[in-house]
């Protein structure tokens, strides 16, 4: 009972101890991607603006009102406009909340971010315990306390969950099997119990076959799994130390998805082990391409990020007026009286809008303004653009300061950049990029800022170029809704498929052991096996022709056994089988010259065999090895058999078991 | 005054973020903050005192109500405390034009009276003598006929200051000295009053709830729940109809504290409220606001009830503490009536992502979801007489500052 009471104590101690501890958060103000070009050459994605508010102060209002006291905020990509913007905002001087960045421009992958900060780490030592780690991009309204409260307890108990991932479920398209934020559809393994995270396929899911890889190993070490396809990832982590040294031990871990997570999960680093949390009721995603751009704006509107909405002042933001039907609109806007502005639409300050105008589903900036008869609709605006009389725009991003002429028209996917100007009457075609500011070569993808400082002023304007490849894509991302007839290819290709074979990927559910996947997991095994064996012969042949010892020859073999997942019967009979193809492979005359080699062959690496040939199993392996291999070369070592058997008997296992 | 500062922004913060809830709570907040802002406000000696408090409260005010312009019990408790400024103010000016010096050994170093003393002061606070004053100068209001101050409380008090005075020059300093010691004092009256307003409303308990009524109420308040329980304490044995009050349900945890405090209780569904308005004796519910056309802006779902009782001619009463009054009227485009909060609380979000994919189809959202906060009962459904709000608003504010 004292014990009992004395543990019920240090326990409080510590929590107590914890919750002291300052709650911190690494805000990677940079996605180290390329899906917003152009726009993101002039100015960092973190700072674009998303319902006339800057990404970034939608994840730093969350970050404060979640408990968050130090953000430790990355910048790589335009370093200096983020940290400008952070000076000038009232973020530098927000008494809850510690705005500190750190600057560096060498980085080029979240990896290289997290090891330049475990860098500085050692030096300044400013990030004591688990953290949060998100990207400047996310937007979201869902508690932390109770999830980091909850990392932290795990953490207690457990040395290795180093991280706590946040899901939320999110039903993709069946048509596309995208999300609604136009990612790829997700597929995740869960321990029903403990919750902990087993697989993670992000892009590889085979649509056409419906199905889907397993280990066959995950389903031996754990009683149930949950297979989910309906969630989302929101790219919110909850981190433990350990995680920031994992990267700097694993150098070429550059995504925090496809190598550290995968990486965690697969190559088993030390045991480390990711657990997930699923919200409920809050809100969180992250703005990742043009189509979860849409998407999170048009959510933002409608209000599911609560209270981050535009007409509260959450952080820095002028509130507007919300009206009607989910129309924002600042209250020195001028409308014109002939004006038809539609429902879910936002009108920032200083705005005029011309007569007879249509706008819907849109958001227009501050300092725009409209002439007359236009048409907007599905568009984001940002500040200070001006629209002459008469265009039609449609699902199209238009950057600050770009000027579009009388009678000019854009069609759907359309991004204009920067201070771009369109000429009178012209029609942009869909899904095309303008920018002022040539478009990189491949090779200099990542050297972004020399392009900012230079190239402005210039009259001239380069249409982008869609990659040949990427075209395809391109609808995918863009802000524009799928066009119908995609649409009907795809369904047609998905009626085709499913003549083929009627298993969809179901919703989620406990696995059945008789489902389709475990059939494909049966073959695998067999096709490594014969890769194995070849592995093995090369590994014997190069240790006979080395003269290598026999104890580094059972190193070598150990390491192919862990590498192809395979029993020690395996090995005992991959190596009994080199043995015997390198005695006949030598030359002989009679059989009794290769009953001879082989014997004094088996004799010389008897260590080898026979660390591998400790029980009955892997005996009767190497026996049924050696009747395959007879039955192959009958001819030469079908007499051999019965005198083999014996030999085998009396000479090796005899003297094992001594 | 930079710890103030510091204050004043946590405490916007607070409001931005929805973080403080119930019109109590933040009225409560609201007056201590701007006690400690008028009491750490230094103002050189040449300056009109007075209008330099006003100005100060007045830009801590707005910043306020900007933070949350739906919250309205801010902006009425700040024009609460400029109004006990003015009428400080214009006590200490009528006292030294009747020769009376206010300037006694009384003020003494007391500066930091915002620990909250309040009460020690009573008979010589200036507040009775503004209320006096006034009594001189305009016709006595309701609220003086209501508290009833007692005239004779004056007296001791002029006729033992009325003894000694001084050079003019040496008053001024101890002038705004007083000034702002009388306004602290009655600003600590006003916290008072709003910490005290529940068990003031619940005294009256007794009066309107009966043997073996039946009473129904919306939602949660916490007026309504102590005006219940004294009502209950009273040995009155009533049943209580609870509406959950979707989709917060704060019905539910109503529910929960009248159990836990030995009350009849049934839960029904918002719907249900017009089936059950005809067993119904009386509806009793808390209000977020009451206008100043004595309409009432309560939890959402409150003009059902109210249309219900007034069809079935059931007694519908309002409960809310003096800070709720707010002297605006509600067709006021500065007035925010509503907030509509995240839909989350109405649909599961997993449920629904498929109809809000703005990939497919038309791209145009199909799905809107509405979720109001409050509801707007109108004047004609009961409230209050609306030239006896006049007097009310008359009482507790200043013209002035109607528009901040």
């Amino acid at each position: 009972m004292g014990a009992q009471k004395k543990g019920g104590a240090r326990v409080s101690d510590d929590s107590e101890e914890q919750s002291r501890q300052r709650l911190q958060a690494i805000l990677l103000a940079d996605s180290f991607t390329t899906k917003f070009r152009p726009v993101t050459l002039e100015r960092p994605k973190v700072l674009l603006p998303l319902a006339n508010v800057p990404m970034i102060d939608y994840t730093l209002a969350w970050l404060e009102s979640a408990g968050i006291e130090e953000v430790f905020v990355f910048c790589c990509a335009h370093s200096t406009q983020v940290i400008d913007y952070l000076e000038t905002s009232e973020w530098h001087t927000h008494p809850n909340l510690a705005v500190r960045t750190i600057e560096s421009h060498k980085s080029i992958s979240a990896g290289d971010a997290l090891r330049y900060i475990y860098e500085q780490q050692t030096e300044t030592s400013q990030i004591q315990g688990d953290f949060v780690l998100v990207s400047g991009d996310t937007v979201s309204n869902m508690p932390l306390a109770d999830l980091i409260r909850e990392h932290r307890e795990r953490k207690k108990r457990d040395e290795k969950a180093i991280m706590t991932m946040v899901i939320k479920k999110s039903k993709p398209s069946l048509i596309t099997h995208q999300s609604r934020l136009g990612t790829d559809q997700l597929f995740i393994a869960v321990d029903p119990l403990t919750k902990q995270l087993l697989h993670y396929e992000e892009d590889k899911i085979d649509h056409a076959r419906g199905s889907v890889c397993l280990d066959k190993s995950l389903m031996e070490r754990n009683p149930s799994v949950l297979l989910y396809n309906d969630m989302q990832d929101c790219n919110i982590d909850i981190c433990s130390p350990e995680v920031l040294s994992l990267f700097e031990d694993n150098f070429d871990y550059q995504h925090l998805r496809r190598h550290f997570v995968k990486g965690v999960l697969v190559d088993d680093i030390m045991g480390y082990k990711i657990f997930t949390h699923e919200i409920g009721s809050g809100y969180a995603a992250r703005v990742d391409n043009f189509r979860s751009y849409d998407t999170v704006s048009k959510d933002i509107i409608q209000r599911w990020t609560y209270p981050y909405v535009p007409d509260i002042n959450f952080g820095g933001n002028r509130p507007l007026k919300l009206g009607r039907q989910g129309i924002y609109r600042a209250c020195d806007a001028v409308l014109s009286r002939s004006a038809d502005v539609g429902a879910s639409t936002v009108v920032g300050y200083g705005t005029k809008i011309g007569n007879g105008d249509r706008i819907l589903n849109s958001v227009i900036g501050s300092g725009c303004s409209i002439g007359s008869n236009v048409v907007i609709e599905g568009s984001y605006i940002w500040n200070n653009v001006t629209v002459e009389d008469g265009c039609v725009i449609r699902n199209a991003i238009v950057c600050d300061g770009v000027r579009i002429r009388a009678g000019a028209a854009l069609e759907p996917g359309v991004v204009l950049s920067f201070k771009v100007v369109v000429g009178r009457g012209f029609v942009v075609p869909a899904y095309s990029k303008v920018s002022l500011l040539p478009q990189p070569m491949k090779e200099d993808s990542d050297e972004e800022l020399e392009y900012a400082e230079s190239g402005s002023g210039t009259a001239d304007r380069y249409i982008w170029e869609v990659c040949e490849g990427a075209h395809d894509e391109e609808w995918k991302h863009s802000v524009a809704p799928i066009p119908e007839d995609k649409l009907a290819e795809i369904t047609q290709a998905m009626d085709d498929d499913d003549m083929e074979d009627e298993s969809v990927v179901p919703t989620s559910g406990e696995l059945k052991s008789d489902a389709d996947s475990i059939n494909t997991d049966v073959n695998d095994p067999g096709d490594d096996y014969g890769y194995f064996e070849k592995e093995v012969e090369g590994t014997f042949l190069r240790a006979v022709e080395e003269g290598i010892k026999v104890e580094l020859g059972v190193l070598e073999i150990n390491s192919l056994r862990l590498s192809y997942n395979m029993e020690s019967a395996d090995c005992a009979g991959a190596i009994f089988y080199s043995m015997m193809k390198l005695a006949v492979d030598t030359p002989h005359s009679s059989a009794s010259e290769l009953y001879k080699t082989a014997s004094s062959i088996i004799a010389k690496w008897k260590g080898l065999l026979g660390f591998y040939v400790k029980q009955t199993d892997e005996q009767i392996e190497v026996i049924m090895k050696f009747e395959e291999m007879c039955q192959e070369t009958a001819k030469e070592l079908g007499p051999l058999f019965a005198r083999f058997c014996m030999f085998c008997m009396i000479r090796m296992w005899c003297k094992k078991m001594r | 005054m930079p710890d103030v500062q510091s204050t004043v922004l946590e405490f916007v913060n607070k409001l931005r973020k929805r973080k403080i809830e119930g019109s109590q709570a933040t009225a409560r907040c609201t007056v201590e903050l701007l006690r400690s802002v008028i009491s750490h406000h230094r103002v050189p000696h040449h300056a009109n005192q007075a209008s330099a408090l006003i100005d100060a409260v007045k830009a801590v005010g707005a910043q306020l109500v900007a933070a949350n312009p739906v919250e309205l019990a801010v902006g009425n408790v700040v024009r609460r405390v400029l109004h006990i400024i003015r009428e400080e103010d214009l006590s200490l000016a009528t006292a030294a034009v009747a020769g009376l010096d206010l300037l006694d050994a009384s003020d003494d170093d007391d500066e930091d009276v915002n620990n909250g003393k309040g009460i020690g002061y009573p008979a010589m606070s200036a507040a009775v003598v503004a209320a006096a004053a006034r009594s001189t100068l305009r016709p006595p209001s309701l609220q003086t006929l209501l508290e009833g101050t007692p005239e004779s409380a004056t007296v001791p008090y002029t006729s033992s200051s009325g003894a000694d005075s001084e050079s003019k020059t040496a008053d001024k300093s101890s002038i705004t000295r007083k000034l702002k010691h009388d306004v602290i004092e009655g600003v600590n009256q006003l916290i008072h009053e709003i910490a005290g307003c529940h068990e003031q409303i619940a005294e009256q308990a007794i009066e309107h709830i009966h043997q073996n009524e039946v009473i129904l109420t919306l939602g949660s308040s916490r007026t309504v729940l102590e005006f219940l329980c004294a009502a209950k304490e009273k040995k009155r044995s009533f049943r209580v109809f609870v509406a959950e009050g979707a989709p917060r349900y704060q019905g539910h945890l109503l529910a929960k504290e009248l159990v836990a405090r030995g009350l009849q209780t049934t839960v029904i569904t918002d719907s249900a409220v017009f089936a059950m308005i005809s067993r119904v004796n009386m509806v009793i519910i808390g209000a977020h606001a009451v206008m100043a056309n004595g309409g009432v802006i309560g939890p959402v779902g409150v003009n059902m009830a109210a249309l219900a009782a007034k069809k079935h001619a059931v007694p519908f009463v309002v409960l809310a503490g003096s800070h709720k009054l707010c002297p605006l009227y509600p067709h006021n485009p500065e007035v925010l009536l509503n907030e509509l909060r995240s839909p989350s609380e109405l649909l599961d979000f997993g449920e629904f992502s498929d109809c809000l994919d703005f990939g497919a189809g038309s791209g145009s959202p199909l799905l809107q979801v509405v979720n109001p906060t409050f509801d707007y009962v109108p004047p004609s459904l009961g409230g209050h007489n609306p030239s006896y709000m006049y007097r009310l608003i008359a009482d507790y504010y200043s013209a002035d500052d109607l528009v901040m």
